[in-house]
């Protein structure tokens, strides 16, 4: 999987930290991560007051746990307290959450070669373990202080619902009441954890922590943010990637009432303002004029024009088994294809905003982030000031989608606020959100195969060419030429192929930035895997998922949620007229996933999802409505991008602006869904992504299935001329 | 100065009459809850009540609310219809990053308000103008027929 190979490509991997306790400011008990460099196992317990932590208890007994990860829809605001409660056996009510500060030492991700960043369906994979280390190391300490104070041994102890209970003399103590004692004592190295049958908590549907909030208008997102003396200011920014400020209409900006000041960097113009409407009309008279640079011809089918050609190339291996080569020269039947991803925005529904004071003392920043202490470094770098100055308040994300791992609008409201006295919340309108966004990358995918004469898939070559986004957020695990996401979910399938050669080219779009999108490599990669692999069971005059099922003889969890897909959503039954139903069975973040799609395919050739059955094995649940919230989640994530999900350029600049061309699903647009989640002791896997991932072959084999036309580029909706009926 | 009652209090605004009631709510009053999502009246998370009717916020100068009834979410849960739909969406967990969730409750409270026992198409054309990006319709739909049942004492 990708983030074990980034844990072991970066740094952070080699960082020690253990646990380590101390006193809460005001009373408590804090336990958390600590640095080997900061401390050793063991050691005393540090006396003062410990900001940084997994979690606080405080005297009322009330647990806090500091999230590592931001919640940003995911449910890990509560499936993380969840790890917490069970080990520290508390009830759910008992236990909030926060937000972490940026700290990579005491919040990283350990699938994530220890950065502390929300992605990749890493929260529970990474944080399973820690999370309940920390709590059943604070369990034991709370029971070592009660101990203490029954002057009895601690094996006469038990714990429930935050009370250390002394049975034999029917003697209570709440968690509340020995915290102070229990930051005294030096933190058990081994915290021994509840096996899986002593579960309580994890495994069971609890409510989510922030629902409450976002039921009554309460929560805070980061354009929600509220501080004294705060301006808002509208932005543009250069319509061609790369373009600079040629001229601005100060005066006329500025005559505009609640219009305070205009800022300009490089590559855009802010209008500051007493309320976004004043800062909007602001901008608006401003009428900022950019000098386009050097894209300003640029189209899409340069972009891919060039992709092409690259693929051409050999490219760095990502994969290699047996003689793909050989085998493919030597099958009795072969099936070539390319297949083309198209760029993509994000479009949270929260638009880009990010609010920000720099005073003589440093610079205060209020957002939503998936990454904040690399966010940290680069204020702190593009400011000029000490790291240690810069100080990120995190909010709730109105969706992240990988955008928000970006911190390129953090550092440009930076950059506009270092010029205002007054803290100035940047607000990005729904244009600039979407024709500014860092895109997911146009990808170019040769894939060629090989069936010998009993149609059994003997040879594998799929060359994928497109931006490296690793080479740019990861550099370290750039190597050889080699970018791991983008071969991610195409080297590590469910399926027995003897010769197997998968490689990658490098080709970055002239100007267009580029970065990770819901299901990263896997999303892009099962795309093309799996509709190749219906062409391939065509080709081998085979049905679908039989032709799936004997290559899984070594998955039986692939073969399983496969099976149990099919079963549910009655396979091979009759359907109407242009309806049909597809498979697409994914190996992804840990995760086997099975979705059957069915479709109705219009007579204009618009396509319509009716239905989609997930099946889905990741492994040990710990929430198991939040995995199926996901699931649903990720389905229609998916569908929005199959039908209609396309950025596309011209003159240098993205032609769509907002929901009315840069469409996503609506309510009455929305599937039937059903979820089959698969009882399973493995190690959890990840479910924020797989959903979207296996979304798109399912229903472009429904489509294949209904209609008889193969579609190798995306969305569905640029292909409707060739799904018309005749 | 434009007059208008927010959640049952009376306010006096300093802005020009054709400031979106939306940057009202948000920048000048300083409540939140209501969202901007796109600002033309797409998305639906700017979604108020302008005398119990369903408004885009966005589009809606403030000029033509003056001395008029406005209700956000703040003030929803005040009334029955809207009280029900929080609960529905507390009962079935409806909401996930929550930021089209304002939007979506103010729209869901009026529907039932409107169409006490609404159908799957009520619930189709009272909901398509409010976008879930995290997707999800499949529990706002049920939270809405869980509510309407409440809210009508069933």
């Amino acid at each position: 999987m990708l983030f074990d190979k980034i844990a072991k490509t970066t740094d952070g991997v080699s960082r020690r930290r253990f646990l380590q306790a101390g006193a809460a400011f005001g009373g408590g008990l804090m336990i958390g991560w600590v640095d080997v460099a900061d401390a050793e196992p063991g050691s005393a317990p540090v006396a003062a007051f410990t900001p940084n932590a997994f979690i606080s208890i405080d005297r009322d007994g009330k647990v806090t746990v500091i999230s590592p990860s931001i919640e940003m829809g995911q449910g890990t605001y509560t499936s993380l307290p969840m790890l917490v409660a069970e080990e520290l056996d508390v009830d759910m009510s008992a236990v909030g959450v926060t937000h972490s500060p940026p700290s990579d030492k005491l919040y990283g991700n350990p699938a994530l070669g220890g950065a502390q960043l929300t992605g990749g369906s890493t929260s529970i994979r990474g944080f399973y373990t820690p999370l309940r280390e920390a709590g059943a190391a604070a369990r034991e300490m709370l029971v070592s202080a009660a101990a203490a104070k029954l002057n009895v041994a601690a094996s006469e102890l038990t714990t429930a619902d935050g009370q250390v209970i002394h049975a034999k003399s029917g003697q209570k103590i709440g968690y509340g009441a020995l915290v102070d004692d229990a930051a005294k004592l030096p933190v058990p190295a081994k915290p021994a954890l509840k096996s899986p049958d002593q579960f309580k908590i994890i495994g069971t549907p609890v409510k989510r922590l922030d629902g409450r909030e976002k039921v009554d208008g309460t929560a805070k997102f980061g354009i929600d943010a509220q501080v004294p003396g705060m301006k808002i200011a509208a932005i543009a920014i250069s319509p061609v990637f790369g373009g600079k400020v040629k001229s601005v209409d100060e005066a006329a900006a500025l005559a505009v009432p609640g219009v305070v000041q205009v800022a300009k960097i490089d590559e855009a113009v802010a209008v500051i303002a007493d309320h976004y409407w004043a800062a909007k009309k602001g901008l608006e008279a401003a009428a900022p004029q950019f000098d386009a640079g050097p894209h300003a011809s640029l189209s899409t089918a340069d972009v891919v024009a060039a992709l092409a050609k690259a693929s051409e190339r050999d490219g760095a291996v990502a994969k290699k088994e047996g003689d793909a080569a050989g085998a493919l020269s030597g099958a009795a039947v072969r099936v070539e294809s390319v297949y083309e991803n198209p760029f993509l925005a994000h479009a949270t529904m929260e638009p880009l905003n990010c609010t920000v004071h720099v005073t003589d003392s440093g610079c205060d920043i209020w957002v939503g982030t998936q990454i904040p202490s690399n966010a940290q470094l680069a204020v702190s770098e593009a400011l000029g000031i000490d790291r240690d100055k810069v100080r990120i308040h995190n909010h709730l994300l109105g969706g992240g989608f990988g955008r928000r791992l970006e911190f390129d609008f953090i550092v440009l409201a930076a950059k506009i606020a270092k010029q205002s006295k007054d803290p100035v919340k940047v607000i990005w309108s729904r244009e600039e959100d979407i024709q500014h966004d860092m895109y997911r990358p146009y990808y170019y995918d040769r894939i060629s195969a090989g069936l010998d004469d009993s149609g059994k898939l003997v040879a594998w070559n799929h060359r994928i060419t497109g931006s490296s986004i690793m080479a740019r957020f990861f550099p370290s695990s750039f190597k050889g030429g080699l970018d791991i996401d983008a071969v991610d979910g195409a080297i590590e399938l469910p399926y027995d192929i003897p010769n197997f050669l998968v490689d990658y080219v490098r080709e970055e779009p002239p100007g267009i930035p580029t970065a990770f999108w819901r299901g990263v490599g896997p999303t892009r990669n099962a795309y093309v895997v799996e509709s190749f692999i219906d062409e391939l069971a065509a080709a081998a005059k085979k049905d679908p998922v039989d032709f799936r099922r004997q290559l899984t003889e070594k998955s039986p969890r692939a073969r399983h949620v496969l099976e149990r897909a099919a079963e549910i959503s009655g396979w091979g039954t009759p359907m109407g007229e242009r309806q049909g139903r597809g498979v697409a069975l994914l190996y992804a973040f840990g995760t086997y996933l099975a979705e059957v799609a069915e479709v109705t395919v219009g007579k204009g050739g618009e396509v319509r999802v009716d239905r989609v059955v997930a099946v889905v094995d990741c492994g040990q649940v710990v929430n198991p409505d939040t995995v199926a919230a996901q699931l649903q989640s990720g389905i229609i994530f998916g569908i929005s991008a199959v039908l209609w999900g396309e950025i596309t350029l011209k003159d240098g600049r993205v032609e769509q602006s907002n929901f009315d061309n840069y469409r996503v699903l609506r309510i009455d647009e929305a599937p039937k869904i059903e979820i089959e989640i698969v009882k399973s002791g493995e190690k959890p896997g990840g479910l924020g992504e797989p959903g979207t991932s296996a979304l798109a072959p399912a229903v472009l084999n429904a489509v294949n299935a209904a209609t008889g036309v193969r579609l190798r580029r995306l969305p569905l909706e640029a292909a409707a001329q060739s799904l018309r009926s005749a | 100065m434009i007059n208008l009652t927010v959640n049952g209090s009376k306010v006096s605004v300093p802005v020009e009459g054709d400031t979106p009631l939306l940057w009202v709510i948000r920048d000048v009053l300083g409540m939140t809850g209501t969202k901007f999502g796109c600002g033309i009246g797409q998305c639906g998370a700017c979604t108020v009540h302008v005398d119990g009717s369903p408004v885009r916020s966005c589009l809606t100068q403030v000029s033509d609310v003056a001395d008029r009834e406005v209700m956000t979410i703040e003030g929803i849960g005040a009334t029955k219809s809207g009280k029900a739909v929080q609960d529905a969406w507390l009962a079935l967990d409806v909401v996930q990053c929550g930021y089209c969730q304002s939007g979506q409750i103010m729209s869901a409270a009026a529907l039932i308000e409107m169409t006490p026992e609404p159908t799957d198409t009520d619930i189709d054309q009272g909901m398509t103008g409010n976008i879930c990006r995290c997707g999800t319709y499949v529990r706002i739909r049920e939270a809405i027929k869980q509510a309407a049942k409440a809210a009508a004492g069933k």
